[in-house]
Order: C-alpha cells, then sequence, then structure tokens
C-alpha cells in the first residue's frame, strides 16, 4: 500500500493558504447532517469537539476521565511557543519552523510543521479570547519566556500552570457547546475498538465505566486525540490512567502506527525514590531558564551535600558542554547528558541517578521572591514528594519518560491511512519527528484541533460519498463480540499476579532496553522476552470483580495488555531504525562525542507499520521525508 | 533508606449508589514514608487482589496535584488537611507509625456515590455549562496585544482560575455548597475584560444552577478556603456575590 502524505504543492509559505481554498466546503445547512466522534477531551480532542460543533456538525465526544476538564493536558507546566515575536528578538514563523525541524532532529515533515508554526499566532490570540490568564508584564502586554532548543523568547505561560489554563479554556469552549446541546459528553467512557464499514471509519464501541455496558456510537467520522503511550514504560510521567488503547485498537484494525521509537526522555524530573512508585513527576523545563544542571567533578564527592562541594568542583555539564544553549540544551541532548554523567558514577542523591539543578545563582542575582513569583508552585510541588526545600538546596533531577513523537500515521489532513479516521495531538506523529521541544505539545493539540481539522474534515465529508452506518451493521456486532470477548477472557482466567505486577515488569523491561540508550543486542532481547511475559499475563493474570460494574481492575488489565503488544511494535521499530536520531539513540550509532549519528542516506523516511496479527512480524511501509526548504544538517548547540 | 510505618486503615465500602455502604479494616505494613497516600492505597490494593479480595475503588489519574481527580476524605479532613496539598501530592511521612487513618468519600448530597471512594461530580460540569466561559468562537478573534490587561487583574485572575474543580470545598462544607468553586470561576473570567460583557449573567446563571444541582446555601464559614489544594480566597466568594446582586436588581 503506498502512502501518500498529500503535501499540497507550491511554496512552503503558501501551501497552507492555498489548500484551504482548495479544499471542499460542506455548507451551512448541511454541517447538521454529519455527526462526529471525538475520542478524547485533552487539547485537541475539547478543542475540535467545540470547534466542530460551533460549525454545526452533530459531536461526541468521550473521555475515560470523569470530566473532560480532567485530561492529562492538563499537567503540563511550562508553556506554549507561538511565533508572535512580541519580544522583537528576531522571531518569526520560519524560525519556529526551523527551530521545531530541527529539534526534531530532521525526522518530521516540512509542510505540516510550517502549518503549525503558522497557526501558532491564532492560538494565543484565541486562548487570550476565552479568558486564558496568561502572565502579563506591568505594562499589561503579554510576557513570554525561553525554552530548550530555541534561542528566542516565544514561550506564552501561565505560572508552571500553562498546560491547565489552556486545557481549561479549551474545556469551557467545550462545555459552552455541551450546554447548547451541540456536543453530547461522555465521560468515564472507554473507547474500546473501532468500527469499519467499506473500508471507512464509521464507529467505535465503547464501555461505560460506571457499569460496564457496552455501546455502539455509529458517525460519518472519528477523531482520535487520545494522547500518547509513554505508560508503556509503566514509570512515566503521564496520568496513571494515560493508555495506548484507543490507538493500538485502531492499529489492528488497519491504522499504521508511524515511528514508535521516537519517544521522549524529559530531563528534569523528580529521580525514582524506590518500588512502590506509580508515577514520576515532572518538573518543568521552564526551571532551566534560571536553574544550572551540575555534578560533582569527582566521584567520592558524590556523597558530600551540595553545599559541601567548592564551585571549582563542580561540573556544569551542559554549560561546558553546550556553551551557546547550555542549560537550555534540547530535550533529547540535556537527557542523555545527565545519563552519561551518573553513568560515569558522578549522580548524586541515594540513588546515584539524579544531578542537581541548582537555583543558587539565581536567588542571589534576582532574590527569593523573583525566584518564587515564576515557580513557586513547582518548588512547593518538589518539597512536597521529596521533602526538601528547594530555596535552600538545589533541586535533585533525572530523565524520565514524558512524551511520545511516535503514533498513528496521518496525511497532511491529519487523516490516517483508514478514511474517517484523523488523529490529532500526541497521539498522531506528524509534527515532532524524532524529539520534541519543549511548549510545542500545547501548540499542536491546538493547532490540530482548533485551526487544522475544521477544515481537512469538511473535504472529507464533501469527498466522500459513504453515509453513516446503522450500529445494526454486521461491522458493529462483530466489533462488539471482540470487545465483549476480550473482558471475558481477562476475567476468567483467575490467575496469580496482579496487572500491576505485570505491568511493572514490562516497563521495567521497556526502560532497559528500549529506554535512553537502546542497542541491537538490547532490542532483541527484549523482543525476545516481550512476547513471554504477554503469554505469561494471558496465562496467570488475575482479575478481580466483574465486567458488568465499575471494576478498575478489568479497565487496567485491558490497557495492560495493549501495552504487552505495543511494547513489541515499539522494540522492532527501534530494532528497524539501525541510526541514532532524537530521543532514539541506537548506542552502536554515535559520534567521538557521544552525540546521536543519523544516517539519512537509509532512514529519511517515516517507518508506518502495518499489524499483520499478534506476534507477527508488522509490515513496514515507508514515507520518504523530502526537504525542500532546509538542508538536513548535523544539529549542533554547541 | 526511608522509615516504613505499620497503619491500620477503615475504609468506606459501597458496591453501588443503592448499597448502605460500611467501614472495612485493612491493616498498611511497611509502608515507605516517600510513597504519596494513592501509592499507600496501591500497595494496599495489591494485597487485597492477592487476597482474593476486591480492591478498593478510588479515583486518580495525574498524581500530580493538578487533575482533580483524586478525593479521599482522609481523618475526616478533604485531602488530609496538609495545606495547599491534593491526597495524591500527600505524602506517608505525614503519619506516624500505629497510626489509625479513616478514608471516605466526599460526602455531599450533590455528589452521589459510585462505588466506594468514587463520587459522581458531573454536577460541577453542569454548572460550567450554564456560564463558565467567555462565548467566543473559534477564529476571528482580535491580536492578543490589542487589550492590555493590568498584571494585577491578570495576577488575580489566574489566582481564582488555578481551581482543580475536586469538590473538596463541596466536601468540607457543611451546607454542601459549591460557592467557593462558582466563585472562583465567576472571579476568574468577571475580573477579565473578556468576561465583562457576560458578568452578570454568568453570576445568575451559575449560582441558579447550583441551588438546581442540589448544593446547599453559603454560610461562609470559610472551612472550604481551609481545604482547598489551591489556596482559593474566600474573597471571591464576596465577589461573587456582588456580582449576583447586580443580577438581581438590574
Amino acid at each position: 500500500m503506498s502512502l501518500n502524505s498529500n503535501i499540497p504543492s507550491g511554496p512552503l509559505a503558501q501551501k497552507w493558504d492555498q489548500h484551504k481554498f482548495d479544499l471542499k466546503l460542506v455548507n451551512p445547512a448541511n454541517k447538521r447532517k454529519f455527526e462526529v466522534i471525538v475520542v478524547g477531551s485533552g487539547l485537541a480532542g475539547a478543542s475540535s469537539a467545540a470547534t466542530l460543533a460551533e460549525l454545526g456538525y452533530r459531536v461526541k465526544c468521550f473521555c475515560y476521565q470523569d470530566s473532560p476538564r480532567r485530561a492529562h493536558s492538563i499537567a503540563a507546566q511550562g508553556g506554549i511557543n507561538a511565533a508572535k515575536n512580541y519580544q522583537n528578538d528576531g522571531d518569526s514563523v520560519y524560525r519556529l519552523f526551523y527551530d521545531t525541524i530541527k529539534g526534531g532532529d530532521f525526522r518530521s515533515r516540512e509542510a505540516n510543521v510550517y502549518r503549525l508554526a503558522q497557526v501558532s499566532v491564532n492560538i494565543i490570540d484565541q486562548c487570550v479570547a476565552q479568558g486564558v490568564p496568561f502572565a502579563r508584564e506591568y505594562g499589561g502586554l503579554l510576557d513570554n519566556r525561553s525554552f530548550g532548543g530555541a534561542q528566542v523568547s516565544r514561550t506564552f505561560y501561565a505560572r508552571g500552570q500553562t498546560g491547565q489554563q489552556l486545557l481549561l479554556g479549551a474545556y469551557s469552549a467545550l462545555s459552552r457547546q455541551i450546554g447548547l446541546g451541540t456536543v453530547q459528553m461522555y465521560p468515564r467512557t472507554e473507547m474500546l475498538d473501532l468500527v469499519i464499514v467499506d473500508g471507512h471509519a464509521k464507529g467505535i464501541i465503547t464501555r461505560d465505566l460506571t457499569n460496564g455496558k457496552i455501546e455502539r456510537h455509529a458517525a460519518d467520522a472519528v477523531i482520535l486525540a487520545t494522547g500518547g503511550y509513554g505508560n508503556v514504560f509503566f514509570l512515566s510521567t503521564n496520568a496513571v490512567g494515560c493508555n495506548v488503547t484507543a490507538s493500538y485498537r485502531a492499529h489492528k484494525r488497519g491504522a499504521f502506527f508511524a515511528n514508535p521509537c521516537y519517544t521522549q526522555i524529559h530531563p528534569t524530573c523528580i529521580p525514582v525514590s524506590g518500588d512502590h512508585q506509580s508515577k514520576l513527576t515532572l518538573m518543568s523545563e521552564s526551571l532551566r531558564n534560571d536553574g544550572r544542571v551540575w555534578v560533582p567533578k569527582k566521584k567520592e564527592d558524590c556523597r558530600k551535600r551540595a553545599a559541601d562541594i567548592a564551585e571549582a568542583d563542580r561540573d556544569y555539564y551542559l554549560e561546558r558542554k553546550y556553551p551557546s544553549f547550555g542549560n537550555l540544551a534540547p530535550r533529547d541532548i540535556s537527557s542523555r547528558a545527565a545519563k552519561e554523567v551518573c553513568d560515569e558514577g558522578r549522580g548524586v542523591g541515594p540513588s546515584g541517578l539524579g544531578v542537581y539543578l541548582d537555583f543558587g545563582d539565581a536567588i542571589k542575582r534576582l532574590g527569593e521572591n523573583k525566584i518564587r513569583e515564576r515557580y513557586g508552585n513547582l518548588f512547593d510541588m518538589y518539597e512536597c514528594i521529596t521533602g526538601e526545600n528547594a530555596y535552600r538546596q538545589p533541586m535533585r533531577i533525572f530523565p524520565a519518560v514524558h512524551y511520545t513523537m511516535g503514533g498513528l500515521w496521518v496525511d497532511y489532513h491529519l487523516m490516517s491511512n483508514l478514511p474517517g479516521l484523523f488523529v490529532l495531538g500526541e497521539a498522531n506523529f506528524s509534527d515532532h519527528g524524532a524529539n520534541r521541544l519543549g511548549a510545542s505539545a500545547l501548540m499542536q493539540g491546538l493547532a490540530d484541533g482548533y485551526f487544522v481539522i475544521p477544515y481537512t474534515i469538511a473535504n472529507y465529508f464533501a469527498t466522500s460519498k459513504q453515509k453513516c452506518p446503522s450500529t445494526d451493521h454486521p461491522s458493529f456486532k462483530q466489533a462488539e463480540e471482540n470487545v465483549t470477548g476480550i473482558a471475558s477472557r481477562l476475567l476468567g482466567i483467575k490467575g496469580k499476579r496482579t496487572v500491576r505486577s505485570f505491568h511493572r515488569e514490562l516497563g521495567k523491561l521497556v526502560w532497559e532496553k528500549c529506554g535512553m540508550a537502546r542497542s541491537k543486542e538490547s532490542l532483541e532481547a527484549a523482543l525476545k522476552r516481550i512476547p513471554e511475559l504477554r503469554e505469561e499475563f494471558w496465562q496467570n493474570v488475575n482479575v478481580p470483580g466483574s465486567g458488568q460494574s465499575l471494576n478498575q481492575s478489568l479497565e487496567y488489565a485491558g490497557r495492560v495488555a495493549d501495552f504487552m503488544e505495543f511494547a513489541e511494535l515499539l522494540c522492532t521499530d527501534a530494532l528497524n531504525r539501525d541510526e541514532s536520531c532524537g530521543g532514539h539513540f541506537r548506542v552502536e550509532h554515535q559520534t567521538e562525542d557521544g552525540e546521536a549519528l543519523r544516517h539519512d542516506d537509509k532512514f529519511a523516511h517515516v517507518s508506518a507499520w502495518e499489524f499483520k496479527g499478534v506476534g507477527n512480524k508488522p509490515e513496514l511501509h515507508k514515507e520518504e521525508l523530502v526537504y525542500e526548504n532546509v538542508h538536513m544538517s548535523t544539529r549542533s548547540y554547541k | 533508606m526511608a522509615n516504613k510505618l505499620n497503619l491500620t486503615l477503615k475504609v468506606w465500602r459501597q458496591d453501588n449508589a443503592a448499597d448502605g455502604g460500611r467501614f472495612e479494616t485493612y491493616p498498611a505494613r511497611g509502608i515507605d514514608e516517600d510513597m504519596s497516600f494513592l501509592e499507600m492505597l496501591d500497595v494496599v490494593n495489591e494485597e487485597l487482589i492477592e487476597d482474593g479480595k476486591e480492591p478498593i475503588a478510588f479515583d486518580s489519574d495525574c498524581r500530580e496535584g493538578i487533575c482533580g481527580t483524586c478525593s479521599l476524605v482522609i481523618n475526616g479532613i478533604p485531602h488530609g488537611g496538609r495545606k495547599g496539598t491534593t491526597a495524591c501530592q500527600l505524602h506517608m511521612r505525614n503519619f506516624k507509625d500505629g497510626q489509625t487513618i479513616s478514608i471516605e468519600p466526599w460526602r455531599a448530597r450533590a455528589f452521589p456515590v459510585i462505588r466506594d471512594l468514587i463520587v459522581d461530580r458531573s454536577a460541577f460540569d453542569r454548572i460550567i455549562q450554564v456560564g463558565g466561559f467567555v462565548s467566543v468562537r473559534t477564529g476571528g478573534t482580535p491580536d492578543a496585544n490589542s487589550m492590555p490587561i493590568s498584571k494585577e487583574v491578570s495576577d488575580k485572575a489566574m489566582d481564582a482560575a488555578q481551581c482543580i474543580g475536586c469538590g473538596a470545598c463541596v466536601a468540607a462544607c457543611k451546607n454542601g455548597s459549591a460557592m467557593l468553586f462558582v466563585a472562583a470561576k465567576v472571579s476568574h473570567l468577571n475580573l477579565l475584560p473578556q468576561g465583562k460583557p457576560e458578568k452578570t449573567r454568568r453570576a445568575e446563571r451559575m449560582v441558579w444552577k447550583m441551588d438546581e444541582e442540589g448544593f446547599g446555601g453559603c454560610s461562609v464559614t470559610g472551612s472550604c478556603e481551609a481545604v482547598c489544594p489551591k489556596e482559593i480566597s474566600l474573597d471571591f466568594i464576596a465577589k461573587l456575590n456582588r456580582d449576583f446582586a447586580l443580577s438581581v436588581f438590574k
């Protein structure tokens, strides 16, 4: 099957504007005849559901949380990028585009990224109009700060809670539509299968998490905005409920999964404290605006208190290795640098897996009050978790899984290879290449939902002749039987091990073999072990309770069952991509300085995988990446 | 190495909304003081499952204090009583070895129990749906910097906007009132110039909906402010009352 990215022709800067004109429209009176399913209510889901309903489509929106306001976008801390150039520091749409392409290590699509940079400016206008209380200067205008991988200040923020405020903005727009009756909201409802009719995505099967009721929903199109798959690693900064189920079950129905090996390990998270831990907590990248990262120069100093280590004995390794970006080096590079110094035995804290993020100089320069104003809530959170006061002693941080750049394959219209199935936000693969820059996830989620999908979905409706099927169609029956079959199988095993113990073991395996550093040997070992573990899961998992009531063990078991299969896809892709790029670091491919070494001759493509049955090798489809405007240089932040 | 605690839990168990419910007692042994309260419950649940029992159902998601999902009354106090802290961010170092801890769901007429410690808070969503927004559509908005907003006003709106919608304020209130929740949203939007055109209508509709959903009246005792994990100020209730009064006298 050929992968057509449907990138419009013409000069980069005019592609989207011209294409918006070329796309077919649905006239206002006809829009109400089309029904759209939106799965997920984070930035991408809520913004698309609200916007499509405003336009006149009939929308059903689903989320597993008890309210759409709780989707995990809410936890994003630092900010959102936009090429407003309010600082007059040389920013432009082209620069944001270029930084994002370069930050992604030349593994994303030029046309998509350019469009993202273009609409970034509209997002800020939209959010302000909704009442998002972005930080302001005394003159009343919006304030900005810097994020990793950029030399301009283009990040808009609302204290350390930008994701919360943006999500509440999208939630307010969504709520308004629910109140008006144009969106039917289904909270505490999980999508468990995608329904394909005549090759088009035309519905979903859901489970009501409060009473176990399985339902069929038909529509003219299905939008997945279901986030990333970071929880395949068990420990990540994702919410504990985040899962790959919706995406993966769509994959099993034929949607291609692109670049699953592109996972982002965020450099500034609170280190793991013990086996009991259920998740890891991010400390916003914005802290690196004022915090300096260091470890002791000498191993023997690692056990000393930070205050007892003399200035001359500290190694500010990011400033040393990357003088022009310093502490704001991109995430993949900062994470690997932290791993490197810890591997050398210079890590700090009880586990030796930690580095310092020190605000001592910033407090001296700006005063404690200024630092409190900028990052107060983050310092409070740090103290809550660790019991340590970061105004008095440096924070300890370590990299943790945070975001996944890979996702379901989509074309320029954000439509998957299955017509009628659109994928937005973190759930798709398209904009961040092999590494995402800070403050770009919020930008992408809202760009997709507010400003891209309204145009492209209309074109699908106007050109596709597929009618919304009845839920009595045999495809619905078959999908429903699949869903009830999985639940009864899980409940019937009555084995000895809990779901969590399987998830923890899988996550540890994937982290060790396919985490910050990957090799042929480690990946082959993982690919050998994952099917064994999956086999054991299906033989020996213990899922108590019944399917006809609220049953958190059953919900969790279904998600972990999918991670058990998805992990194999992730490692297969990582093994196949025999190069290093961005967050995907194959130890066999590095420069003399230990930086990622790409092989553009062999791997300047998107790897899109087609499901071929559980345990069978998926089929690889390639989409070549063509760079007409930027030169694929070696990334340097030195 | 972190200290270990041995605790006794008295946990509210209730099969569904119709069930009367009861307390059950479970031991929590060898609890690491670095665990969060919810991680402690995870450990207890693992043991319950291994003993062939049904685990305790409780809500949580982000586990970093921002999504507002977790909703436990711990020793009689919503979120457990540590200032400005949700249950998921409450760590076991705040408890003593040998302690008995009671764990209950939010208790309020407008928040019916679904199972064990899980309640239905959809009434909050319905309040937002009648007025917790600025009526703008996507697109066609002016440049973000075309309307300067003083830092003081913006900061104050942000103080109110921080509400995570967890419902602790309702759970703490003897009347089961949602005034702090409503006041936070009304204040966030009514303080900003973008929210001014709908100011009185918003206050009127949200207060009316709050009453309709079965939340009680406010007698300004301040227990809501005391338990609010985002430390939303009681002053916002005064602001809501002013804005609501305007709707009565308009």
